[in-house]
């Protein structure tokens, strides 16, 4: 990066944090810090719901995923309009009619007092956690490849989304979210068009696809029953709309978002706006992926996209020995891109035959080329033990900073911390809320002034703002920890979605009844987590259903014994 | 001379006018089931546009 790259960055993420903090200055009212000036439209809604989920993961990651393997990682995708339209039509119109500032406002108002605070506990548990690794998992990449210090990467980036969440509350996370979106799109169509300007010459688009889909990379949709397979419609249209109807329905960093509208008309309008572009914006950012791969067929790629540690290791005492692999591998790759050019020699002049027989050479160089880099990884993990093998993550940071004209470099590193900023801002202005509202204002002070709960909500958000910092910094000191918040996410998400779910749908179970049977199908899922070996997905359904039968049961249970039950009190 | 003021009431046997949240405000799309049927639709369109995909470049 050059000073060119360097004061877009910093001129973007300076710019538009000092804008949303001169903006929104001076917020003194309650309803105003925690759910804006009631005055958002629609487009504000829609982006801020879609900046909340798109964290910098999702631009870092996303590319490698359509890079290493094709565009069917969209199908996750599937279950998520379907999701957003019941949440449109059945949660959004009961969160709204409460005016509620919490989704687990409504639980207490559902069922009672104790029933809230478990699934407002829950909430800051996972959430707790998660927002750390929102801002470790973008600085441990883009640190590793800048050569940046990690730690002043995480409290650079956390003091800046800390001072205007704090200062500005709700307004300024939905204003932010808006221009950060703005560049965050910017630096993804940018990208796009550089790249397929990159493209060899006489290289169309067609060709393009043509090369992508040869190296099956477009296969976006897979109606395969079979359960072995990790990406098909049937999973994500099921998996992937229940995960989607426990996140954007009952995770407050989403709720708060879609209840800044200034109606119900203007935070349907919003979950809509998601729910026609979630599918076609991760397919736009798969594609940039899966043409990145085709940009490098004809491009010489590293061995291991995570240069800093192949370097490192290079100089270190195994240095012949992967040096030797790294001169194996261009062999590889040599004798790949001799094949490829006979496939479009071929393709161009329309001799079908010769070009699926060059093709089939093209595949069986590749796959040689690619056993050459499987075997770089083994030889790199057991030169560095605790060093990861899939470096997928590092493909798109770095054809960016190889092959991107300076300017777009520093647009495409904003992209990364927009995206960072505007997920962050989102997960601590919700856990700031819930603490005040569900805790402070509920257990602590019942009766305050505006003003003193808008200063403790600030208080909060700044206590969580450092303890996702502190936790950033300490996991660099853990292996495996993403991995660990996840399966901790994982293990709270069912049972919260399940408390909703008894609360929308089982109208006769009471807060006793569910308040116990959250507990149990709590109980249950950490028990099954430490006696199966199945995937961690499977915990969110596992919770949900269990949570729901168990109340049912119960309440059946109750109803006759004759103990009583509180009775619904709100829809 | 001042035109009189619009009656705000709506003429006797009028329907009454749907209250904010009841209309969308989108041309074309005036009820959300026309919204939520709008999206399905997308949703459809993109799914087959996908397979399309698949299958012209597999």
């Amino acid at each position: 990066m050059n000073a060119l790259d360097y004061a877009i960055l910093v001129g973007a993420m300076l710019g538009i944090a000092g804008f949303a903090l001169w903006r929104t200055r001076g917020r003194r009212e309650l309803r105003t810090y925690l759910r804006g000036s009631g005055n958002t439209r629609w487009l504000t809604i829609g982006l801020s719901v879609m900046a909340t989920q798109a964290s910098a993961i999702t631009f870092l990651s996303t590319p490698g995923q359509g890079y290493e393997s094709g565009l069917g990682f969209v199908q996750n995708y599937f279950g998520a309009p379907l999701a957003l339209i019941v949440i449109a039509v059945v949660f959004l119109p009961i969160y709204r009619r409460l005016n509620v500032y919490t989704a687990y406002e409504y639980l207490g108002r559902r069922f009672d007092s104790k029933t809230r605070l478990v699934g407002a506990a829950l909430f800051l548990v996972q959430r707790g956690l998660g927002a750390g690794i929102t801002i470790y998992a973008p600085a441990i990449v883009l640190s590793t490849v800048m050569g940046w210090r990690l730690d002043l990467t995480i409290i650079c980036s956390g003091l800046v989304v800390l001072a205007y969440t704090v200062a500005g509350g709700s307004d300024a996370v939905s204003l932010t979210q808006k221009y950060q979106i703005g560049v965050i799109f910017a630096g993804m169509v940018t990208a796009f068009f550089v790249l397929l300007a990159r493209l060899p010459p006489g290289l169309t688009l067609t060709d393009a696809l043509t090369v992508a889909g040869g190296f099956h990379k477009l296969e976006a949709v897979d109606f395969s029953l079979d359960a072995g397979r990790r990406y098909t419609f049937w999973s994500g249209m099921l998996g992937g709309m229940f995960l989607a109807l426990s996140y954007f329905g009952t995770d407050q960093s989403q709720v708060q978002r879609y209840l800044t509208g200034a109606s119900l008309r203007e935070s349907r309008l919003g979950l809509m706006f998601n729910a026609v572009c979630k599918i076609p914006m991760q397919f736009f950012i798969l594609l940039l992926g899966a043409l990145i791969f085709v940009f490098y067929q004809f491009e010489q790629p590293p061995v291991f996209f995570n240069q800093t540690v192949w370097r490192t290791q290079v100089a270190g005492a195994d240095g012949a020995r992967l040096r030797t692999i790294e001169a194996d591998f261009a062999a590889a790759r040599a004798a790949e891109r001799v094949q490829l050019d006979a496939w479009m020699h071929a393709r161009h002049a329309g001799d079908p035959a010769a070009a699926a027989s060059a093709r089939a050479a093209t595949l069986a160089a590749h796959q040689r080329a690619e056993a050459v880099r499987t075997q770089a990884q083994a030889a790199l993990s057991a030169a560095r033990p605790g060093t990861t093998a899939s470096d997928a993550d590092y493909v798109f940071v770095t054809f960016i900073l190889d092959h991107l004209p300076h300017g777009v470099i520093g647009l495409l590193i904003a992209v990364f911390f927009a995206a960072a900023l505007s997920s962050k801002s989102a997960e601590l202005n919700a856990l700031g809320s819930t603490t005040t509202v569900d805790f402070y204002r509920h257990l602590i002070r019942r009766e305050a002034t505006d003003a003193h709960y808008v200063a403790a909500s600030r208080w909060f958000t700044a206590l969580w703002g450092l303890v996702a910092i502190a936790f950033a910094l300490f996991a660099n000191l853990v292996e495996n920890l993403i991995q660990a918040v996840n399966i901790l996410g994982s293990v709270f998400y069912g049972v919260v979605l399940g408390l909703f779910l008894v609360a929308f749908f089982l109208r006769r179970v009471g807060g006793t009844a569910v308040f116990w049977a959250a507990l149990a199908a709590q109980a249950l899922v950490f028990i099954l987590y430490f006696s199966l070996n199945i995937s961690y997905l499977w915990y969110n359904f596992i919770g949900c259903a269990a949570c729901m039968l168990f109340a049912g049961a119960l309440q059946v249970a109750f109803t006759v014994t004759g103990r009583s039950a509180a009775p619904p009190a709100a829809p | 001379m001042k035109p009189p003021a619009p009656d705000p009431t709506p003429p006797r046997g009028a329907a009454p006018a749907p209250p904010d949240d009841a209309a969308t405000g989108l041309p074309g799309l005036r009820t959300w089931r026309a919204v939520y049927l709008f999206v399905l639709g997308s949703f459809v369109l993109w799914v087959g546009l996908l397979t399309l995909l698949t299958r012209w470049f597999s």
